[in-house]
């Protein structure tokens, strides 16, 4: 009986108001049908802001080719250049890169991150290191190691590992104290709190921090092909500056970043497999 | 029967940093009978965490005896088990994996060797489960529970190893007062079933009369023991009882020395104070 009245009328009026308020609620949720169309939207977006642009005349193509041409240049790329051969390459140099960084960081971040004497002895060593510019080593880097593959997978290295070791650390260190101190009441070793319950809890930390650092191992390959490459998607983007092979340049720039893309999108779709147990 | 099985004897605890150093416990004695349920209440930062971190085996005293069936403390061990407030339970593991915990850890492997044991240990965590009434819930995570069903889950999951000692530290403190209600008349049957001692911390004075057999109160600056009573109320306990003339007379006296002890009664002074200059 003291239930409000239910007019048909209200209902009607209040519904899309309350629709809107959610949406822009701060924090609010959005159906996953809203996130994809919202996302292809600001995707396309400037996709179509520069075809505009281009295909209205406003831009001398040598400057800035329209999306058609980039597009048969990257058909042109792939069937008379070995664009295939050339992301062979740079995947390889940017995984190899990755992967060595893992897995030392890994091991290393974990110890860091549970051992505070460890954590106090390479701290301040990983940070000053983490602030000289990975570039600045390339004359080092060519005179040390040589021209061969490993230079490029060592640069890359360089601007990747010592950023991911330190985030590894804060991952291992963010485990709730109160999870440990309860497997320390059940009377787990130190090596079994480290496997059982530090690792296992870090788990989709660690997936987050491998994601972000892939990303900024991309970011150093054309860093890397600087170093006297004669293939590779970054080497590719640094010799069409030379021809002035603008439609070239922004084909390799957009070819990166569409694979960072799917590997980001790889890394969220194993996290979400993985760790179906986590609050979404 | 007659002997305690935890003897504290002038024991103190000192945090020191460089700066200034907080006496968390000063001249703590307490003696603490088989199957007691004692409970710890008194203003916040008198110590009550401290000195059960302190039984737990997470930290150590400064001075004094703590005697475990005659036994100095060394560490956490298998014959005492901790309920923390939160955050305690595996979000990874399921609340029958997160009950079965124990199991995989060397202490508890070393003393099952037969398959009558493997079965026993089996059976053990079904009965918890159905004891705490999560039945229905053994293949869920914790993440999709309620925080009093997570409680239960912490609380199984102490008692699998069939522990001596249970410590509980404010275990309800984050849930609902209906929830809690459920909790005491639940954890009051464990006690009577699984004849364990606990000691129990809560800052609740009423949850500490109803659950405890004897109340320890504590009062800060230094940490110490104000008090010790027995409570008036039969070993069987019902909700009505918290109505009874000696269970509110007990209150009213615990509160009291709570406020002369905690500080807050100069605050309360000054807040009267105020309101008289403001009605003026
Ligand atoms: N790890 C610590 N380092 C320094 N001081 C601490 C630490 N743990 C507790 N204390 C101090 O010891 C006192 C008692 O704390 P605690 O046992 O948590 O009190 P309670 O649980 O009764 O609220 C407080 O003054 C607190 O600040
Ligand atoms: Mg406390």
């Amino acid at each position: 009986m003291n239930a409000p009245l239910q007019l048909p009328g209200t209902q009607a009026v209040d519904k899309p108001v309350r629709r809107r308020a959610r949406i822009w609620r701060i924090r609010g949720e959005l159906s996953s049908r809203t996130v994809v169309i919202l996302g292809a939207i600001g995707l396309c977006a400037p996709f179509l802001a520069w075809w505009l642009y281009t295909a209205l005349g406003f831009a001398d193509p040598i400057f800035m080719p329209g999306p058609g041409a980039v597009l048969e240049r990257i058909w042109h790329w792939w069937n008379n250049e070995g664009l295939l051969d050339d992301i062979g390459i740079s995947v390889y140099r940017v995984m190899a890169a990755f992967v060595i960084s893992a897995v030392i960081a890994l091991p290393m971040g974990l110890y860091m991150g549970t051992y505070r004497p460890v954590q106090a002895t390479l701290e301040p060593l990983i940070d000053f290191i983490r602030y000289m510019p990975a570039v600045a080593f390339i004359p080092l880097v060519m005179l040390w190691v040589g021209i061969d593959e490993s230079s490029k997978i060592l640069i890359i290295f360089i601007g990747t590992f010592f950023q991911m070791v330190l985030m590894v650390t804060e991952d291992v260190r963010r485990v709730p104290m109160a999870q440990i101190e309860a497997a320390q009441t059940m009377g787990a070793t130190r090596g079994e709190i480290i496997k059982l319950v530090i690792l296992p809890s870090a788990r989709p930390a660690l997936l987050d921090t491998l994601r972000i650092t892939v990303g900024w191992a991309w970011t150093y390959l054309v860093v890397a092909e600087l170093v006297a490459a004669n293939s590779g998607l970054g080497y590719a983007i640094l010799r069409a500056q030379r021809y002035m092979h603008t439609d070239k340049i922004f084909a390799g720039i957009l070819l990166i970043g569409l694979i960072g893309l799917l590997t980001d999108q790889a890394f969220r779709w194993i996290g979400r497999r993985a760790f179906h147990w986590q609050k979404r | 029967m007659d002997k305690p099985c935890i003897s504290i004897r002038q024991v103190g605890k000192q945090f020191g940093t460089r700066t200034q150093t907080i006496e968390a416990l000063r001249g703590v004695n307490l003696e603490v009978m088989p199957n007691e349920f004692i409970t710890f209440v008194g203003a916040s930062g008198c110590g009550k965490s401290t000195l059960l971190r302190i039984l737990a085996g997470l930290e150590t005293h400064t001075s004094g005896d703590i005697l475990l069936r005659d036994q100095p403390i060394d560490g956490p061990g298998v014959d005492r088990a901790m309920v923390f407030q939160h955050y305690s339970l595996y979000p990874w593991l399921t609340v029958m994996k997160n009950i079965q915990f124990s199991r995989s850890l060397k202490v508890t492997m070393d003393s099952i060797q037969t398959q009558g044991d493997v079965e026993r240990a089996s059976g053990r965590a079904d009965a918890l489960l159905n004891l705490m009434g999560l039945n229905a819930f053994a293949d869920a995570y914790p993440n999709q529970l309620s925080g009093g069903m997570q409680q239960r889950v912490a609380i199984a999951r102490a008692l699998m190893p069939r522990p001596d000692i249970l410590l509980m530290d404010e275990p309800f403190g984050a849930l609902d007062a209906q929830t809690r209600e459920v909790m005491h008349d639940l954890i009051r049957h464990v006690h009577r079933l699984e004849k364990t001692t606990i000691l129990f911390v809560t800052h609740d004075v009423e949850e500490a009369i109803y659950l405890g057999s004897r109340i320890v109160l504590m009062a800060p600056r230094p940490g110490r023991i104000e008090n010790i009573y027995d409570v008036p109320l039969p070993a069987e306990r019902n909700q009505d009882m918290k109505l009874e003339p000696a269970f509110i007379e007990l209150k009213r006296e615990i509160l009291s020395r709570i406020r002369e002890t905690s500080g807050v009664q100069t605050d309360l002074d000054q807040l009267s104070r105020l309101t008289q200059g403001a009605d003026k």
